[in-house]
């Protein structure tokens, strides 16, 4: 095997961090390398050196591809080489079609004019490589986003790629789409193209990563091949420490019921007829973790957020009892009042407010705690915050940092103290540890733990199966809008979970 | 956890915007004064353009306020000009033609730009139609309006009362005569006041553990600051007094300045204009907020529009044509972003005060208004250019 890439003491230093120091990364050619690290280890800042968004002469140490130093201005020059990443945040035009998205940029054009027949026929041979039969002229609006990931791919290759990059590909994606992202890598690896993934999950990891090198705190900590990746070697060199334990210890103290949901209709909002949730019921008591599992799609944040204020759906009806008393929560400040809280699934674009201060964000859902008749008292919101940033371990230098600079992990923390701070007895938590490294998700855990100690009811949505497994006491499986089953905590087994589905599935099929 | 100490060079690169905004004003203000000076032999900084720059900029900075927190929630505000228009049109009907008496008719101006506020907000907020379509609607309407009000013509003058709006001024309580030794003791008073919560605030910072600014800026902008303060206060004192117009505008000032820092409301709407969809499932009532910019920014358009017709003395169907450019300037200038979320008072009124000095500087040099114009363009887009540069260093 010949080395393809060879990135040699690669340091990167932003004002006041050190993002990058003196990081190695050999790629041989043909392989999967896998990349793996807690958030803001500094594996995205390492493919930006790479792809040429942060240019030569940007950062300190080489870049050896192919045999020669590469010293990329922009990404169109790694590009030419071809150097291809994929972002986690998909770069495709939605209403633009499959076509026009393939060749942005790169169009099969003569003097300026498009050649449409052409563009077609490659775009139909460039698909069928991707195992997709969509035609060429779908919009992209109208795929998933897993499909919508296979037109990534099928745009690097595109653009001829020799060295493919995909940053956290599969972190949006359910299961099967996972699969055949996957299945597809092996199948380009077979071709000759070479591939760095980032990645969180282990399992993918162990599916196709020939070597994988660990990245912690900027620095390269090992590269492990096939035969030395183990699961708990790869959590050691990323965390740092051995962790005997993925879920934290706990003595569930169950007492009475807490919230009790039924009969709960919902509406889509815009397409008439199609009913989203039907006939929900749910219980969470006091000191409960409870479960819910289902595919993309079953239906699950749709529940949560009709639930939480009508954020989702219309027509919704049922029924919502809090501590025995039927509450209205038509309203999120209605939903609020009454004991509910929820932790969005998407933390970046509806949990917080990116630009503002953590404080600020801490005390956002409950500024009447803070303040007078309408002024606020500064002091003591900095107060409330500061309590939050000790309490949940918050890792910033000050309360008065942009939360947009925080990482995954650290910002989940702070969506959860914004809820803590309202004071909620049961909290719905949607995919809490999306896009948070093994360290932080522990933490998590904790917090999850520690809020069910304390009397409160805790709803978790995940599509994580161990996860659920892991920390819930009981376990309800959603399927199409319906809930399908209840599993307790003796009973629920990832195969328990699947049989419910599917079984389900085909009852409507 | 205490951030190491960084050095003044250091904190000043850090509020390079804050300081840099006070910087460029004072610089101006001193070109000018040196530039009329040489060309003219005249002195800028006389009681009487001191006095006039205010009661010329006072209605842009009184608009300012209002379509900060506009902007700030992520919408536009294109009719303000047009509104200016129709509330003096308004007021000169009432006060002229069907002669009502001034008391009657500045509240039932200040209603019509609610109900001209509430009826724009009401698309925006509740329909969601994006504020440029819904306000630029609004400046062709109540444009045509003001001139089938006013009949094509000038309606004027008004009584000395409703004058006394713009051209009035604060008696001088202490009867002295000149200078006028009320306007020096309550510009004494603001600048203590104004040195006293810095301080105030510099001692909460450091409590907080944020770095405090160092002492010398402190102080230097401090005296600085002050110091202007007096000197402008000295001049208006030494030729009629304090403008009714600038009391206005202080108190406006330090109101919107208090909202928008110290309220829930202030706050929750820096949150709307920072991500809807987060505050939205906060529990914040979006809607009805952005809906109450647009009242708010109504009533200020109204009495910007009073104070024009008090200043020209006549309602004109011209009147407040082009005003809300000025406006919108005067706010990206003054630091605000495009996109919502960020944007101070002070900031705000500091750029509608450089908007001001240059077009009254750039007047008493004769400099043509084509030229005038350029110019103000080419400021606007450095500023704007200024604030990306540095957010992308």
């Amino acid at each position: 095997m010949t080395t393809l890439l060879e990135m040699r003491g690669i340091s990167k230093v932003f004002p006041g961090v050190r993002a990058l120091d003196h990081v190695n990364l050999q790629v041989e050619a043909g392989e999967i390398h896998a990349i793996c690290g807690e958030n803001g280890a500094g594996k995205s800042t390492l493919m930006k050196v790479l792809s040429g968004i942060y240019p030569h002469g940007s950062y300190e140490g080489e870049i050896l591809y192919d045999g020669a130093t590469l010293m990329n201005r922009s990404i169109s020059d790694s590009e030419a080489k071809g150097i291809i990443i994929i972002h986690q945040e998909l770069a495709l035009v939605p209403l633009l079609s499959i076509a026009e998205n393939l060749f942005l940029g790169n169009e099969v054009a003569k003097n300026g004019v498009i050649n449409w027949p052409q563009t077609f026929q490659k775009t139909e041979t460039l698909l069928a490589k991707v195992g997709l039969a969509e035609a060429p002229t779908t919009k992209v609006e109208k795929l998933g986003v897993g499909k919508q990931q296979l037109i990534e791919i099928a745009k690097a290759l595109a653009k001829d790629v020799r060295l493919l990059i995909l940053d956290e590909p599969t972190a949006a994606l359910q299961e099967n789409d996972s699969q055949k992202l996957l299945d597809l890598l092996l199948e380009l690896k077979a071709q000759g193209i070479t591939s760095i993934l980032i990645s969180h999950k282990l399992n993918e990891i162990n599916r196709v990563a020939d070597r994988i090198t660990i990245i912690r705190d900027g620095a390269s900590v090992s590269t492990l091949t096939r035969a030395e990746i183990t699961e708990d070697r790869i959590i050691r060199d990323m965390v740092g420490r051995d962790m005997a334990h993925r879920y934290p210890d706990r003595t569930p103290d169950i007492g009475e019921t807490l919230l009790e949901v039924s009969g709960w209709n919902v509406w889509h909002p815009e397409q008439k007829g199609r009913q989203m949730i039907r006939d929900a019921g749910f219980t969470v008591a006091k000191g409960e973790i409870v479960g819910i599992a289902g595919l993309m799609g079953a239906g699950r944040t749709e529940l949560a957020m009709s639930l939480f204020g009508h954020s989702y759906g219309t027509n919704i009806s049922g029924s919502v009892k809090v501590g025995g008393k039927p509450v209205d929560t038509s309203t999120v400040a209605k939903a609020v009042s009454a004991g509910l809280s929820y932790v969005t699934e998407d933390r970046k674009a509806l949990g917080l407010v990116l630009d503002e201060p953590i404080v600020r964000n801490i005390t956002l859902a409950n500024l009447m705690g803070v303040s007078k008749r309408g002024v606020l008292d500064k002091r003591r919101e900095t107060q409330v915050a500061e309590g939050y940033r000790s309490a949940m371990a918050i890792r910033t230098p000050g309360v008065f940092q942009k939360v947009v600079n925080l990482s995954g992990g650290n910002q989940q923390k702070v969506v959860l103290s914004k809820w803590l701070f309202t004071d909620p007895q049961v909290l719905i938590l949607d995919e809490p540890t999306r896009g948070i490294d093994v360290g932080a998700k522990f933490e998590i855990y904790s917090i999850m733990n520690d809020l069910a100690a304390q009397g409160r009811g805790v709803v978790m949505i995940s599509s994580e199966m161990p996860e659920l497994l892991g920390m819930c006491d009981r376990i309800y499986v959603m399927n199409e809008g319906r809930i399908v089953g209840e599993l307790s905590r003796a009973e629920a087994s990832q195969e328990r979970i699947m049989a419910l589905i599917l079984k389900d599935s085909g009852k409507a099929a | 956890m205490m951030a190491e100490k960084k050095g003044i060079g250091a904190h000043l690169g850090g509020h390079l915007r804050e300081n840099g905004m006070m910087m460029a004003l004072v610089a101006i203000v001193a070109f000018f004064t040196i530039i009329v000076k040489v060309v003219l032999d005249v002195d800028f900084l006389s009681a009487q353009n001191i006095t006039n720059l205010f009661l010329q900029n006072s209605y842009v900075i009184i608009m300012a306020l209002g379509m900060l927190l506009v902007i700030v929630a992520g919408h536009i505000d294109l009719s303000v000009g047009s509104v200016v228009g129709f509330t003096g049109a308004v007021a000169a009907v009432l006060t002229v033609n069907l002669d009502w008496p001034v008391i009657a008719v500045v509240p039932t101006c200040l209603l019509v730009g609610f109900v001209i506020g509430a009826a724009q907000g009401y698309w925006i907020a509740y329909w969601r139609i994006p504020s440029f379509i819904v306000t630029l609607a609004g400046m062709l309407v109540f444009r045509g309006l003001t001139l089938w009000l006013l009949n094509g013509q000038n309606i004027g003058p008004f009584p000395k009362t409703f004058q006394s709006l713009s051209t009035g001024f604060i008696p001088d309580l202490f009867a002295v005569g000149k200078p006028n030794v009320t306007a020096i003791v309550v510009v004494a008073l603001a600048a203590a006041v104004v040195i006293w919560l810095g301080w105030r605030a510099r001692n909460r910072d450091a409590e907080f553990g944020i770095e405090p600014e160092p002492m010398v800026i402190f102080a230097i902008r401090n005296a600085v600051v002050a110091a202007a303060l007096m000197f402008v206060g000295y001049k208006l004192a030494s030729f009629r007094g304090l403008p009714n117009v600038v009391v206005i505008l202080s108190i406006l000032t330090v109101l919107y300045a208090f909202f928008t820092e110290n309220t829930t409301t202030g706050r929750r709407i820096y949150a709307l204009g920072g991500n809807e969809k987060a505050a939205k499932l906060s529990g914040i009532k979006t809607d009805r907020l952005v809906f109450l910019t647009f009242c708010n920014m109504g009533v200020l358009a109204a009495l910007a529009g009073m104070i024009v017709a008090a200043r020209l003395n006549s309602s004109t169907p011209k009147a407040g044509g082009g005003f809300e450019l000025d406006v919108i300037a005067a706010v990206f200038i003054g630091g605000a972003s495009m996109s919502g979320g960020v944007g101070k008072i002070i900031g705000v009124v500091v750029g509608a005060l450089i908007m001001g000095v240059m077009n009254n500087g750039m007047s008493i040099l004769g400099i043509g208004i084509d030229y005038q114009q350029v110019i103000k363009g080419l400021v606007l887009l450095a500023a704007v250019i200024f604030d990306v540069y540095n957010k992308n260093k």
